[in-house]
């Protein structure tokens, strides 16, 4: 600003010194230039600076995000194992000699694992130890006892070796790094004898981190240590692709008329004013006219990837159009032309040359329009895609969740492992649009082409 | 309009020189063009023979370039381009209701100012026209058309090994020589020329002149130009517009040489425009 003003003052300067402003013979120009030279270049410099401050601070907040979330996500996507040494007694079971489907569903294998823990310690005969004892292996080691079971009968009166997960505490303190004979630096639910418990397992080597094959093959579960993203996973999918079959055909033939073909009237100034404040409306609304209109009165289901999916169109639309329009207008029009001369029709112009020139402008607004979808809760809120998913939807109609609703189910859980699952979703999530980000790049070069 | 500009338009009234000829390919008469209020072309009557180049020429803004836009239509594009008058191709009438305007281009091609082939490559640069209008019924005819188009517009032999790449990889001038390969390829029968050649160096701009003189034998030629040394060299005849209004017509001959008005006078001496 300075700069400008004191430009203008010494153009004054000058002027009211001369006779005849623009007819100065005696005007120095090289040194008038020179004067100005040096504090040109300190201005360029300022400026280069400030680019390359706004920069590194942009990175440095992008850097202290990412780290964070990987550090406290990281854990989620391993779980500890506990070695027993069970002892599949017909008689704990409750099975006959020669038992039915029935009865080994119904079978006592949480007495089986009960059992095996009070043989590993011996010592332990209060009724409230005993309890707490239980509690280290997590509630879906009998179902993982019976689905061994099932699969091989013959096991039944033999002493298998087997490895079960882990309670989610007892997991967390042992993936923290802990010191475990110092109980009072640890934050935990667990109890000191617990803690003494882990400690004499951890020193025995009869706990083991491995990878978390569960967080993506389980839907959502109150057990943090069931708890998984696949649901989600597939939700997101599901939505997205009902949110880009809709959007994409629909925002493309609207740019297209609006840009190509509309006449410049009233009617279009209005539509087009209309798209632009669309894409202003927060989208809490688009959830609020999706229930009342989607739900309510055509009476699609509840909590359904295609109601979603409608609904994130909605929001989504105005972006495609959008940047569709600015993609179509650039384009040159000498090919349009050069087009219309060869005496294509206004439909050949459009479909065989401007068309395949603004693609990939069109899908860099597609991918930006999709990503917001993809990380939007608001609206799904409203149409009971928050639901508590445990089964893995199957199609368009199912109840179903998305990932960021996942997450936010997650984050409001009281339970420590559900910190890190939390964490973990948000890095499922930034994968699902870093693989979709790939796949718009990937078109986009297939389309690009040089004029 | 200042003073001065007043005078001249005042002193245009009517054209000087015959604006018909004997046999005309196209026949315009009395064209008024207005881009809203404002109307930019006056009255100009003037046909366009067979195999003969036409120039016209003129200062800038004198409406050269909307004239001949005419004449193919396309200034339809333009919502506020309005025009009048009597316009036929082989007796015809442009503007009439049984003639298609894809009809009409397909008839009347032209090549640009600015030298615009698609982003595709150089055989479907030229065969797009006579894919979209059905010339060819197979391969081989295709192959034919589009063969035949690039040797006329002399560029098959500078690239008849690489008809696959991109025809926007091509140096300037023979992207201009694609362009008229492109629109040959169509046969019309009346080729537009809106300065082929301004934005192309003096080498390039040789062989498109040399082109011209060739495709003369075959089409109807119509041509802007800012260069008065191209007018002279590749037309037959030349028309010069001022303000609007077609001043003079006459052969090139005679208007370089023996020019009858004072403002054709004063242009072709270099004393403005």
């Amino acid at each position: 600003m300075t700069n400008t003003d004191s430009d203008s003052s010494d153009m004054n300067n000058q002027d009211s010194s001369q006779a005849l402003p623009g007819d100065s013979p005696k005007r120095d120009t090289t040194s008038l230039v020179k004067a100005t030279l040096a504090r040109r270049y300190a201005a360029e410099k300022r400026f280069k600076f400030y680019g390359i401050f706004a920069i590194a601070a942009s990175l440095a907040f992008l850097v202290v995000l990412l780290t964070s979330i990987f550090i406290k996500g990281w854990p989620a996507f391993t779980h500890t194992y506990v070695k027993l040494n069970l002892e599949l007694d017909a008689d704990t079971l409750g099975l006959s000699d020669n038992p039915t489907a029935k009865e080994l569903r119904a079978a006592n294998y949480s007495g089986v694992i009960k059992k095996t823990m009070r043989d590993r310690f011996p010592d332990v005969k209060k009724r409230k130890a005993k309890k707490e004892l239980y509690q280290l292996i997590s509630s879906s080691g009998e179902y993982r006892l019976y689905d061994m079971v099932k699969e091989n009968p013959a096991i039944i009166g033999t002493t298998i070796e087997t490895w079960l997960p882990a309670d989610d505490e007892l997991a967390a303190i042992l993936k923290s790094g802990d010191d475990l004979s110092d109980p009072d630096s640890i934050v935990t639910r667990m109890s000191d004898q617990q803690i003494g418990f882990a400690k004499t397992l951890k020193d025995a080597g009869e706990t083991q981190t491995r990878f978390n094959k569960v967080f993506f093959t389980n839907g959502d579960s109150r057990e943090p240590e069931q708890a998984g993203i696949k649901a989600a996973l597939i939700g997101s999918a599901l939505t997205l692709l009902v949110t880009f079959m809709l959007s994409f055909p629909i925002a493309v033939a609207a740019a297209i008329y609006l840009e190509e073909f509309a006449p410049q009237n009233k009617w279009t100034d209005i539509v087009e004013v209309n798209i632009n404040n669309l894409a202003a409306v927060p989208s809490i609304v688009f959830g609020l006219l999706g229930l009342a209109v989607f739900i309510n009165f055509f009476h699609l289901p509840r909590s359904a990837p295609v109601v979603g999916g409608i609904v994130l169109s909605l929001m989504t639309l105005p972006t495609i159009i959008i940047a569709s329009r600015a993609a179509l207008k650039a384009v040159p029009p000498s090919i349009r032309e050069a087009a219309r001369g060869l005496g294509a029709s206004e439909q050949q112009v459009v479909w065989h040359h401007v068309l395949p020139l603004a693609m990939p402008g069109i899908l860099t607004g597609t991918i930006i329009g999709l990503a917001q979808a993809l990380g939007e809760t608001a609206p799904l809120l409203m149409i009971g895609m928050v639901a508590f998913i445990v089964d893995i939807p199957a199609g368009f109609t199912d109840a179903a969740t998305v990932l960021p609703v996942q997450v936010f189910l997650w984050a409001d859980s009281p339970e420590r492992a559900f910190v890190e699952k939390t964490s973990a979703a948000i890095i499922v999530l930034l994968g699902f649009l870093i693989l979709m980000n790939a796949v718009a790049v990937m078109l986009r070069k297939r389309f690009e082409r040089r004029w | 309009m200042n003073d001065t500009h007043q005078d001249a338009f005042d002193k245009i009234t009517g054209t000087v020189g015959d604006v018909t000829v004997d046999n005309p390919k196209m026949r315009l008469s009395n064209v008024d063009v207005f881009y809203g209020d404002k109307q930019a072309i006056f009255d100009v009557s003037l046909d366009i023979a067979n195999n003969e180049v036409i120039a016209m020429i003129g200062p800038s803004g004198c409406g050269k370039s909307t004239f001949l836009r005419c004449l193919n239509r396309m200034n339809d594009t333009i919502p506020s381009c309005r025009v009048t008058g009597q316009m036929s191709l082989d007796g015809e009438d442009l503007y009439g209701a049984d003639l298609d305007t894809v009809l009409l281009r397909a008839r009347v091609g032209m090549v640009f100012q600015k030298p615009n082939p698609f982003a595709k490559s150089i055989y479907d640069n030229v065969a797009y026209g006579p894919r979209i209008h059905g010339l060819a019924s197979n391969r081989a005819e295709l192959d034919e058309i589009v063969i035949g188009s690039l040797q006329k517009a002399g560029l098959y032999e500078e690239v008849q090994d690489r008809l696959d790449a991109p025809g926007t990889s091509l140096s300037g001038g023979q992207q201009q020589r694609l362009c008229i390969a492109r629109t040959i390829a169509v046969s019309p029968e009346v080729i537009l020329m809106d300065e082929p050649c301004s934005a192309l160096d003096p080498i390039a701009t040789a062989k498109i002149e040399e082109l011209i003189d060739e495709l003369r034998q075959n089409y109807a030629i119509a041509i802007v130009t800012h260069s008065m040394q191209q007018a002279a060299r590749v037309s037959q005849r030349t028309a010069y517009f001022h303000l609007g209004k077609l001043v003079e017509v006459g052969t090139t001959n005679q208007i370089f040489t023996n020019p009858s008005h004072e403002l054709t006078e004063n242009y072709i001496t270099g004393r403005f425009g």
